[in-house]
């Protein structure tokens, strides 16, 4: 099933054209950039937002300010590079409401206390799924729910792992929440 | 005392120096129909406290206080003031999209309810730019209301 899903991913894709964009040659350094189809250059920016994203998560799920306000440098650089040319203008309007909106959050990751850095993860959560729902992804993903955030009305987060590890509650309540679904 | 006498002199001077530095005002006489109040209607008790209590710092438009006159105060002011409208311009609400107006809202209602906003050291000088305890309920219930209609 996540080979078909998949395979019809990538034929939505085939229609763009080749990486000719600054990206090409960027994203290397990257360890989930050598799995990528070489010739998509948007894809690999949407990989390159999500892996940032799961940066930035597994630093607030291990307490860990430093680390997640650099993942929101590298996030911030990310979201201004994204290309959104070969979506359709429906897609390309709802893309960059999304990007314009995750930037901020982004930034405010990057030179924030922890808990304001978690209050622009909850808001960057929502942009990155949403904008995942558009891009596809090739990862096996996990949609999270803390049912306790923000004074009870509940944040959601994306994971790789089905184990619940809560960026919210970081070591606190490190196992609160549960899965809403997968994401293939 | 000759080393303290000189070090006062150049500090005076400096103090005098920048004063010739003068910030640009955070002031227009636009009226904006993007404006939070026009767009969304809001309730008169409702719109002067958000006006008293935001508005230096989150619109086009500052009152300033006496003191920004004075280098380097006004730089501080302004810094604070370029700041604010980068986070949130009220004035330009109806221009920002959907999401990005629940993501203002969602921060706009955990700042005003964890007391960061109005800034300390804003309300220290206005005291009026304070919110009561009611005052911070009725704005986060008007705010969440906002959210929750988007």
């Amino acid at each position: 099933m996540a080979l078909v899903s998949l395979i019809t991913m990538s034929c939505k894709d085939g229609k763009k054209e080749g990486a000719t964009g600054p990206m090409s040659n960027e994203m290397h350094q990257e360890d989930a950039a050598s799995e990528m189809m070489a010739d998509n250059s948007s894809k690999e920016g949407s990989s390159a937002i999500l892996n940032d994203y799961l940066k930035i998560k597994n630093a607030l799920v291990a307490d860990n300010q430093e680390d997640a306000a650099k993942a929101g440098g590298m996030l911030f650089a990310d979201f201004k590079k994204f290309d959104k040319s070969s979506y359709s203008s429906d897609e390309q309007q709802e893309l960059t409401d999304i990007i314009e909106d995750a930037k901020e959050s982004a930034e405010h990751i990057s030179d924030s206390p922890i808990e304001h850095q978690r209050e622009h993860f909850d808001i960057l959560s929502k942009d990155v799924i949403d904008m995942i729902a558009i891009t596809g992804t090739d990862q096996k993903l996990y949609q999270d729910f803390c049912p306790m955030y923000n004074d009870n009305k509940g944040a959601q987060w994306l994971s790789t792992t089905e184990e619940i590890k809560n960026p919210y509650m970081g070591s606190k309540m490190p196992g609160c929440g549960k899965v809403q679904k997968e994401i293939k | 005392m000759k080393v303290f006498k000189t070090i006062a002199w150049i500090l005076l001077i400096a103090f005098v120096g920048i004063q010739f530095f003068p910030t640009d005002r955070n002031q227009n006489e636009a009226v904006y129909v993007s404006d939070f109040m026009r767009v969304n209607n809001v309730p008169a008790v409702i719109q002067n406290k958000i006006e008293v209590s935001c508005y230096d710092c989150h619109s086009n438009n500052t009152k300033y206080p006496w003191y920004n006159k004075i280098q380097p105060a006004a730089w501080f002011l302004e810094d604070h003031i370029k700041e604010g409208k980068d986070e949130l311009n009220f004035n330009e609400w109806g221009d920002y999209s959907d999401r990005r107006k629940n993501s203002k809202l969602r921060s706009i209602i955990s700042q005003i309810e964890d007391d960061e906003m109005p800034l300390d050291s804003y309300t220290l000088i206005h005291r009026d730019a304070k919110f009561s305890e009611s005052e911070k309920k009725e704005i986060i219930k008007y705010m969440t209301k906002l959210k929750n209609n988007l």
